[in-house]
């Protein structure tokens, strides 16, 4: 049984403590002697812990792995005030009566150390008037004007009560011990050094540290002896103190930064615990994983949603533990033969590798109480994941398959929740290595039991791209397959499914054979929410979906209701049919849409988006109109008789007024663009809500429209203009980013600089946006991550404060919720 | 699976009904819609409440993560273009991440304070309205002085008054001098002359007291920059630019029920906390809404109610929650590391280790999800 950890207590080491803890007294700065053995007394003393691999600790025995190290001590000549407790000093000193040496404190003050409080001018027990005591960064402190030594510190401080540091919330030890007398060398494990090539040493920054103190300390020590002047001791003295606050903590202000010989500045033992690669954030909290695989993603249709396809060398190099028994043992042997163990670990404990020359007696010798690392085989759990791993989503728990060639397969109905795609995005494996760790994956993480995001009730896993426009294309009205033609569609899907016996079959029908019998639904699609038309029309138009009995009656399949987040029939399978079911669902979905569009042909050209030379001229005319328009308003403007808007000022309203006018003259493009274009499979694919839209194509067929930076028209550049070829003063769209072409047509030069200075604005926000967001995630979670559920329904913190009595205030889950509520029709 | 472990049978507490208010409506909507006999009633409200049970969340469920995610994922998608105007009066408010910054940052004084002052009935003319709006505005001397004038050799700062304005605005000119309140001068009005006279005579004051004069408030509420009057779902109201809730109260007119702020703080202060919270429920959904995302409310309520739990509203960050923790673990691996394991040694503290964080530090299970539960198992045939 493991023991565990179940209270860590913070304090202040005393310098008995020290002492006792200590296995050396360090007394001499030298390293290494003359042959390169380390100096018995010296910052790197062997007795202090070892480093180099196949020697013994002097003090325990222990090798690199079972010995941690062991602490020394220095005795300083003179006492030093510690770093990182100068306000704590401070704060007491202040307090402190310079008669009685009680702190001046007669109600307990919880939060003493907290903020700085004013002390009372006189003493409360002995009502001596006190002197004014201040504190000069980064370690001085002055009664009126005399400097305090950490000498006259130490004694005050020793003489407090006990019970007086009991009242302002003083349980760490005693105050003195703020001071430091003795210094705790750290064991060598801790600061390593690294022979570098040519057996060079180079020490680690802290033991450079150490050497400066101790051989400043000893320097000081030996001017004490031999009774040199004050000033020198005072340089020397203050010199100890700089060496030690460095050591500590190197970036303290007012104080020089401590430097290596290159110039670089030292790390101080705060440095180490701080910020995002320090102790803390970046070892403790963020650890380093074996069993783990990393490379580029490439997209399989054809696998299923929970499965990744993992590369041959890397299945080889991944194991899992596997424990022989009596049950398992042919089995283990089985793999040993096929070359598919890595090592095998032996009763003893012993780790062997698996090589052709020791292969035939690990045959022989394995029995009962050995343990094998065997190799990935197909339907192993993984977990999977890519960063940046914004929510749980971000990794989830796959079934592996084993495929040729280098990148991790995955189906594109997943990259959704990964917010992958396969530019060269990279992608994380993890083989979990215990019982307990692999039956949690697969029912708590594994693809399938993610569907239903927590964030809104609804799929985050649904038809991608040509999985949506190829449902699309076969659900429309036109489609018509014979048997012949739909066993081979159906095939090629790799769907086996029970053909009723008809001589032809709609695209609908064929989708119909993925639905379970009894669904029934009725929903708007994609394309239906930008038309106005009543519902009996869309129906008409299959811009309504109607299903009953697990028969698709009207409409077409697109986005709305198969994609991800917005999957109304996914939604509902997966309520019907549960986790499996839906799996189900997605693959084969997936895999029709995919076979369909590969029968049909997909296709796009530059001639998808002609206009004929009527509409174009339409176009140019509405374009023409349109900046009359503006133009008119901005006559109307320079007469004072343009209408003003209410809360702007004139000018702001003519440049409101003038973004409206410009946006509806687009608008009005759009609509002529969407009525008349070339059209094709782009058409296709803006109305199933798989790629593109009507603004896309009108950017490209006719006008690209107003460019904005920060929401406005462009108005930076010269002096009243925003490029040198305008006229001063000009407020017409033309002079501000108004793109009048389309890009099939080409922009101007100036027009493609706007569009430039619109891009630029982008990528800017993006990258801004990025870390804002980061950061606040980090705070959200760090102030939410322990609250949690209890079986009592309430929500509580880990310190056990209540926050919700009940959960949401109705006690459901959003990730069982249908859309966020519960679904009343499912009681029927 | 988690489904597996079963809540002690939680019966809904309100009234004796056996279902969250809102789930019974559903059922009385569907019922109404689909009448069935008594029988079939039965068995349909036994398998919503079965349904219920089984939608409930699991015991040790780690909702503070899920809550994290769910409203900083989509932050992500939020766009950092901050100004826009929102419905059709033309009031700008912050928007997108920098507004949810402002929300969780529980900012005294966000950029964009914004008021939405509503009519009582008896008052729902527009000329009514317009007074009451009027009321509202903050008013500078600015506004109804048409030129200024520094008279070097009389020592005073003279300025014109726009008198039409000042009619239209109902102030008295002679009203005027005592309105304005300006420290250490002496304010006259002779026709449509105002004259502010530096009680000391020093012309060096002049130029600043110049700036004094034309900021200096005559009328109206303070920093409230922007009116407008709008009809909105058929009744008059009062948008506004600038936010002060209890002054707006206080004038007639009216609608303190309704009427409200998007200045969280302002309205806790002056509504107390459970309006506080509402507030940060109302601001921070409508912030996703407008960019177009979807998130459950639940997971609003619970940062709301975390932010609000100890009665006053508590920013998300270093000076709220994360650093107030009772963990100095927790608290240094947050942000300013020294700080708090100074503090913990000073001060003798104990690190409970009752958290998630802790545990992972020391590669433990973490008492949350199902390291909340250790199973031991009797193995078939032994004791």
């Amino acid at each position: 049984m493991v023991s565990r950890i179940k209270e860590v207590q913070f304090g202040l080491l005393s310098p008995l403590m020290v002492k006792n803890m200590a296995k050396v007294r360090v007394v001499v700065s030298d390293l290494y002697d003359p042959d390169g053995f380390p100096v018995e007394g010296g910052v790197m003393d062997p007795r202090m812990g070892v480093i180099d691999p196949g020697l013994q600790c002097r003090t325990c025995g222990g090798g690199i792995g079972s010995c941690s190290g062991h602490f020394g001590y220095l005795e300083l000549a003179k006492p030093i005030v510690h770093v990182l407790f100068t306000k704590t000093v401070y704060q007491i000193l202040r307090f402190t009566c310079r008669k009685c040496n009680r702190l001046m404190v007669e109600n307990p003050i919880e939060e003493f150390f907290d903020r700085l409080l004013l002390p009372p001018a006189k003493c409360p027990h002995c009502k001596t008037k006190q002197k004014k005591v201040t504190f000069v960064k980064p370690y001085t402190y002055y009664e009126d004007k005399t400097e305090f030594t950490p000498l006259v510190i130490r004694e005050r401080f020793e003489k407090i009560p006990d019970k007086d540091l009991k009242k302002v919330n003083f349980n760490g030890g005693r105050p003195e011990w703020l001071i430091l007398t003795l210094f705790p060398v750290p064991p060598v494990t801790m600061r390593p050094s690294i022979t570098l090539e040519g057996g060079v040493r180079s020490e680690d920054d802290l033991t450079h540290k150490l050497v400066d103190i101790v051989r400043i300390n000893q320097s000081l020590k030996e001017n004490i002896d031999i009774g040199a002047p004050e000033f020198i001791l005072n340089d020397l003295w203050e010199l100890v103190q700089y060496h030690i606050s460095t050591y500590y903590d190197n970036e303290l202000t007012g104080t020089p930064l401590a430097r290596h010989r290159s110039g670089r500045a030292l790390k101080g033992i705060v440095q180490r615990l701080k910020a995002k690669e320090g102790r803390l954030r970046g070892n403790l909290l963020g650890k380093r994983v074996n069993f783990s695989a990393r490379t580029v993603i490439s997209p399989d249709p054809r696998i299923s949603i929970n499965e990744v396809g993992v590369p041959e060398v890397i299945a080889k190099e991944l194991t899992v533990p596997l424990h022989v028994t009596s049950l398992n043992i042919d089995y283990a042997k089985s793999l040993i033969k096929d070359d598919q163990v890595n090592y095998v670990v032996r009763p003893d404990g012993r780790r062997v590798k698996v090589t052709l020359e020791n292969k035939k007696e690990i045959f022989d010798t394995i029995a009962d109480g050995w343990a094998i690392d065997r190799q990935l085989h197909d339907n192993d759990i993984v977990l999977f994941n890519r960063q940046p791993s914004l929510h749980r989503v971000s990794i989830m728990a796959h079934r592996t398959r084993i495929m040729p060639y280098q990148t991790f397969r995955l189906n594109p109905s997943v990259c959704f929740p990964y917010n992958a795609d396969f530019d060269g995005d990279e992608m994380n494996l993890h083989v979990p290595q215990t019982e307990e760790a692999r039956a949690e994956a697969s029912l708590l993480m594994e693809v399938q039991r993610n569907i239903i995001s927590p964030k809104f009730g609804g799929p985050v896993i649904g038809m991608t791209l040509d999985q949506v426009s190829g449902l699309y294309l076969l659900t429309g009205k036109d489609v018509l397959l014979n048997k012949e033609e739909t066993a081979q569609l159906l095939g090629s899907a790799g769907l086996d499914v029970d053909l009723p016996d008809k001589k032809q079959f709609t695209g609908k029908e064929i989708f119909s054979l993925l639905l379970p019998k009894n669904i029934a639904m009725d929903y708007e699609t994609h394309a239906g929410k930008s038309h106005e038309l009543t519902k009996e029309q869309k129906r008409e138009a299959d811009l309504w979906v109607v299903i009953k009995d697990g028969v698709l009656e009207a409409g077409r399949i697109d986005k709305a209701g198969v994609g991800p987040e917005d999957g109304k029939i996914t939604r509902k399978i997966e309520a019907l049919l549960g986790a499996e079911g839906i799996r189900a669902f997605i693959d084969h979905a997936g895999r029709l849409g995919i076979a369909y569009i590969m029968k049909r042909g997909f296709t796009l050209g530059i001639s998808d988006l002609d206009l004929p030379p009527k509409v174009q001229k339409t176009i140019e005319e509405e374009i023409v109109s349109t900046e009359k328009e503006a133009d008119d308003l901005i006559v109307q403007f320079e007469k004072g008789e343009m209408k003003i808007l209410p809360g702007l000022t004139p000018t702001e309203s003519l440049e409101a007024q003038i973004m409206r006018t410009l946006a509806s003259g687009v608008g009005k493009i759009s609509e002529i663009v969407r009525g008349n274009i070339a059209g094709g499979d782009i058409l296709n694919m803006a109305a199933a809500g798989s790629k593109g839209s009507v603004i896309n194509m009108t950017q490209m067929a006719a006008v690209v429209g107003q460019e904005t930076i920060l929401g406005k028209r462009i108005k930076r550049g010269y002096l009243k203009r925003t490029l040198s070829h305008l006229q001063p003063g000009d407020l017409s769209p033309m002079a501000h980013g108004f793109v009048a072409r389309g890009f099939k047509q080409g922009l101007t030069p100036f027009e493609f600089f706007w569009n430039i200075m619109n891009g630029r604005e982008g990528l800017m926000d993006k990258s801004l946006r990025t870390r804002k967001s980061g950061y606040m995630q980090r705070r959200l979670v760090n102030a939410l991550q322990d609250l949690k559920v209890h079986s009592d329904l309430t929500i509580r913190s880990s310190e056990n404060q209540i926050v919700q009595f009940v959960a949401g205030e109705d006690g459901i889950d959003p990730s069982k919720s249908y859309w966020g509520r519960l679904n009343v029709k499912e009681a029927v | 699976m988690s489904d597996t472990i079963a809540h002690a049978p939680l019966r809904w507490p309100v009234n004796g009904q056996s279902l969250p208010p809102k789930i019974e409506q559903d059922v009385k909507d569907y019922l109404a819609r689909s009448p069935m006999p008594p029988e079939r009633e039965r068995e349909f409200r036994e398998r919503v409440r079965e349904i219920y049970e089984r939608i409930l969340y699991s015991p040790e469920e780690p909702v503070g993560v899920v809550t994290a995610q769910s409203l900083s994922e989509p932050a992500t998608q939020m766009t950092m273009r901050t100004y826009h105007f929102a419905g059709t009066a033309g009031i700008q408010v912050t928007l997108g991440l920098p507004r949810m910054l402002e929300i969780f940052d529980a900012r005294k004084d966000p950029r964009t304070p914004t008021m939405k002052v509503y009519i009582k009935k008896e008052y729902q003319t527009l000329d009514h309205v317009k007074r009451i709006a009027e009321n509202i505005k903050d008013i500078r001397a600015k506004d109804v002085i048409s030129s200024v004038l520094i008279d070097m050799t009389d020592v005073l700062v003279k300025c014109r008054l726009n008198l039409p304005k000042l009619q239209s605005l109902e102030v008295d000119p002679e009203r005027l001098s005592k309105l304005l309140k300006i420290r250490n001068t002496a304010v006259t009005v002779e026709g449509d002359a105002l004259m502010v006279r530096p009680k000391k005579k020093d012309i060096t004051v002049l130029h600043k007291l110049k700036y004094t004069v034309l900021e200096s408030h005559v009328k109206g509420i303070k920093d409230i920059s922007q009116v407008v009057v709008s009809k909105e779902d058929g009744e008059w109201v009062i948008n506004t630019l600038g936010s002060n809730l209890k002054k707006v109260f206080e004038l007639e007119g009216v609608d303190y029920t309704r009427t409200r702020s998007n200045n969280i703080f302002e309205v806790y202060d002056v509504l107390g906390i459970e309006a506080g919270r509402e507030a940060i429920v109302r601001e921070t959904a409508f912030t996703m809404d407008e960019q177009g995302l979807v998130i459950d409310v639940r997971y609003i309520l619970l940062l709301a109610d975390t932010m609000c739990v100890e009665g006053g509203i508590k920013p998300i960050g270093r000076y709220g929650i994360s650093g107030q923790k009772a963990s100095p673990l927790v608290r240094a691996s947050f942000e300013e590391t020294k700080k708090h394991i100074t503090a913990a040694a000073v001060k003798g503290e104990r690190d409970p280790f009752v958290g998630t964080v802790e545990n992972i530090m020391v590669n433990q299970v973490a008492p949350i999800g199902t390291g909340a539960y250790e199973l031991v198992g009797r193995i078939p045939g032994k004791k």
